[in-house]
């Protein structure tokens, strides 16, 4: 047993450290630290800068431009862009379909869409979810059929995470209603600005938007753009999913959560004193810290794992759960510290200079409740808890 | 023994569901809660005539009601409408005013909106904290400091301000116009103000406020509570439903156990917190209102959060959106825990009585 990371990897993460320290844009770490959500420029700008370091694509292999980490490597890069208020990348180009065109993709595909999610010219969005179709995602009704040397998709896709800002799309669309409903499936590249195309917002319970449904009508779509065999898109759709699953633990976010608590909770008074004071608060944040001390080692226990023998198992199911309960007890904290002065909705204050609580506090309410997400999306820590029955368990 | 309402108290019931069934629909109070200025003036002076203010005050006080049950009722449909009008306010200053005999027409017929100042930033849910002061100018006061949270202040005409006077809490009438405010929408709808007091001059009420300050905050408590009954119950309904409908894996998602027996645990939270609040409706005019209050805000406190967090997982994506009712539900769930005390402050209270 040894914990601590070797000397490479300590010399590794030193070098992460000082880049960031000297490269990460100073508005772009206020943006994460307000939690007030990044601009599409913000997202853009950071993208770049990782891609002149060579350090975007984490998860590719070097021929197709990664930078060659091991799962340790990756794992400190993630906790060292956490602790400086790096943004988290975009993952649906670049964790998502990037692999997927690696593993699935035509030689013509790899060439053609591969540099472009790294220069950022294409944004890419998921389509898999649709309105019929959430945890039961098989069902999907989407239908695309051939016509010639293309295929015609009518139907709709919802809960696309920054449609908004994204040119294309990658969605599982029905191709056949024969055999099983996992039988009938493809998987399929388009180009958001197709004739027959509608993208309209969906406004979140916090006010914000980030997630969209997409509607189809008579969308003609080259036949070139699918990826892999027609009626073969479900075995791409689980292989994508094992890769949404990566730093699933979020462990560098609740991190950042638990350093933003007890900062807050040491300026903000009740009874004349600071609240970390109070022992029933305390005790709140000591549970989680606890956990989340746990967790660190939970997750490395299981990235260790990959590391040796090659793919993650499905105990990451226990990352997803644990992970997004204690990101989500934090978030409760940041919110319940506030006490009355969680009360404003942002914008909505007739004088926008007045302050409330301590710096970057204004939003604690709206990403409490923005964060009730995680817990759905992903697979549904329900679901999680069916696949480890199945595997773990064997029931 | 007798858990039934009374007939009067059945009337008043079903008078406001009625008309906030017909008049305050979801879509509307998604309108009017979210946009200055936060509350309908004209659906508030509705509510008005129907009795729902006059319900908050006993009748030698001018109203026609007045006790625990009167203020659970009015609250209770009003928390199953998600309605964001200032009742609130209303109910505390009638306390408030109440002892210190001062003229109810103008606030029990809803002419005159009134809010009650007490929190402060860094005395959030004590009155004892608080650093507000007020000093004697001329034939009146003067007070200085900031009051932090004051629900209905965005609309209300008076405010009734607690500050220190000789180092003992008081009470202020301070007219709207006289005070600077900051008005704002709230996170879960509805509207609040900040009280920036600098030298505002205030008339004098009671120099020796405290147990009027507690009982205000008791009878708050105690609205707030069955709001949150009403609205816990309005969100299982609508979760059960939901359950029965969607469907996933060909079934409703209502057939997995494990979603049953979740719900079927909001359910128990629900009947406790329900139960809670008639103990402290019966109580609250006795002497040990203030401990009752603390264990109904303490335990409303953690059902509240339950019911708001499960009813948004097990609806999944859905009740993540603006669109759908449980959202907003959920919000004001959650943030009722802000207002008068969370539940820490209040498990704290029933802490601090083990010691006497
Ligand atoms: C903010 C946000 C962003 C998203 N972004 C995207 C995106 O970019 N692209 C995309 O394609 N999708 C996206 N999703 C969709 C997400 O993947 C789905 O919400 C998720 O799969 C759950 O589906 P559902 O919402 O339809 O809930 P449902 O599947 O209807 O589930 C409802 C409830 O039933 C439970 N349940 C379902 N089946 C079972 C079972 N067998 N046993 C026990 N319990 C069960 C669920 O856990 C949940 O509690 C996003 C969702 C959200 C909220």
């Amino acid at each position: 047993m040894e914990l601590s990371y070797s000397e490479e990897e300590r010399a590794f993460q030193q070098e992460v450290r000082e880049w960031l320290a000297d490269n990460l844009p100073a508005d772009i770490a206020e943006a994460g630290r307000a939690g007030d959500g990044l601009t599409k420029e913000m997202m853009e700008r950071w993208h770049a800068l990782l891609n002149s370091k060579g350090w975007l694509a984490t998860t590719w292999p070097v021929e197709f431009g990664g930078p060659g980490w091991t799962p340790v490597e990756r794992h400190i890069f993630e906790e060292e862009c956490c602790r400086a208020y790096a943004p988290r990348i975009v993952p649906f180009g670049l964790s998502m379909l990037g692999p997927v065109l690696q593993a699935f993709g035509s030689k013509e595909q790899q060439d053609h869409y591969l540099p472009r999610i790294l220069s950022g010219d294409d944004w890419w969005c998921q389509g898999y979810s649709e309105p019929g179709a959430g945890s039961d995602l098989a069902s999907l009704k989407t239908r695309a059929v051939r016509e010639g040397d293309h295929y015609v998709i009518n139907g709709q896709k919802t809960w696309t995470t920054l449609g908004q800002h994204a040119n294309k799309i990658f969605c599982l669309v029905r191709t056949s209603t024969e055999g099983k409903p996992q039988e009938g499936i493809s998987f399929i590249l388009v180009d958001l600005d197709t004739p027959g195309i509608e993208m309209r917002p969906i406004k979140l319970i916090e006010g914000g938007h980030e997630v969209n449904e997409v509607f189809f009508t008579d969308v003609k779509v080259p036949a070139e753009n699918l990826v892999g065999e027609e009626n073969k898109g479900w075995t791409i759709a689980k292989y994508l999913l094992t890769h949404e699953r990566t730093n699933i633990a979020g462990v560098g976010f609740s991190m950042q959560a638990l350093e933003e608590v007890k900062a807050l909770a040491r300026k903000v008074k009740r009874g004349g004193r600071p609240l970390i004071e109070n022992p029933l608060f305390a005790a709140r944040i000591a549970r989680a810290e606890i956990q989340l001390e746990a967790m660190k080692i939970t997750n490395l226990r299981m990235l260790f794992q990959a590391q040796s023998q090659g793919a993650p198992g499905p105990e990451t199911s226990i990352l997803k759960i644990k992970g997004t309960v204690i990101h989500q007890e934090l978030r409760d904290l940041a919110r319940r510290a506030l006490g009355p002065a969680a009360a404003p909705f942002p914008g909505h204050v007739s004088d926008g200079n007045i302050v409330f609580g301590p710096p970057d506090t204004a939003h604690n309410a709206a990403r409490y409740f923005n964060n009730r997400k995680t817990s759905i999306f992903g697979g549904s820590n329900e679901i999680q808890r069916n696949i480890l029955t199945k595997t773990m368990l064997e029931m | 023994m007798d858990f039934t309402l009374t007939d009067d108290r059945r009337m008043l019931k079903d008078t406001l569901s009625r008309y906030l069934s017909d008049k305050y629909g979801m879509e509307h109070r998604n309108k009017v809660a979210y946009e200055t200025p936060y509350h309908d003036p004209a659906k508030w002076a509705e509510l008005a005539e129907l009795g729902a203010l006059f319900a908050l005050a006993p009748e030698d006080k001018g109203g026609f009601g007045g006790q625990g049950f009167d203020i659970s009722v009015v609250f209770e449909e009003l928390g199953r409408a998600l309605c964001p009008e200032p009742v609130l306010g209303s109910l505390m200053a009638a306390r408030l005013l109440g002892a210190a005999g001062g003229d109810m027409e103008p606030l029990l017929s809803g002419e005159v909106i009134h809010a009650v100042a007490v929190d402060e930033l860094d005395a959030p849910y004590d009155p004892a904290d608080m650093a507000a002061t007020a000093e004697a100018k001329g034939d009146g006061h003067v007070l200085s400091g900031r009051k932090t949270a004051v629900y209905g202040g965005q609309a209300a005409q008076v405010f009734l301000v607690a500050a220190m006077l000789n180092g003992k809490p008081a009470l202020f009438e301070v007219q709207a116009g006289d005070a600077q405010t900051v008005t704002y929408g709230m996170m879960d709808g509805g509207g609040a103000a900040e009280l920036m007091l600098d030298a505002t001059p205030a008339k004098l009420l009671m120099a020796d406020a405290g147990d009027a300050l507690a009982d205000a905050q008791n009878a708050g408590v105690l609205a707030l509570c069955s709001e949150a009954v009403g609205l816990m119950e309005v969100t299982h309904a609508i979760t059960v439903d939901y359950m029965k409908q969607r469907k996933q894996f060909g079934v409703p998602i209502g057939k997995f156990q494990v979603l049953q027996h979740r719900a079927v645990d909001m359910l128990t939270e629900i009947e406790q917190a329900r139960s809670m609040v008639i103990k402290l409706a019966s109580e609250l005019d006795g002497p040990e209102a203030g401990r009752f209050a603390a264990m109904t805000k303490a335990l409303i406190g953690e059902a509240a959060r339950l019911v708001a967090e499960e009813a948004i997982q097990m609806h999944g994506g859905i009740a993540m959106t603006w669109e759908y009712p449980v959202s907003h539900y959920a919000k004001r769930l959650v943030m009722l825990d802000h207002q008068l005390g969370d539940t820490d402050h209040h498990l704290g209270r029933v802490i601090e009585g083990y010691a006497a």
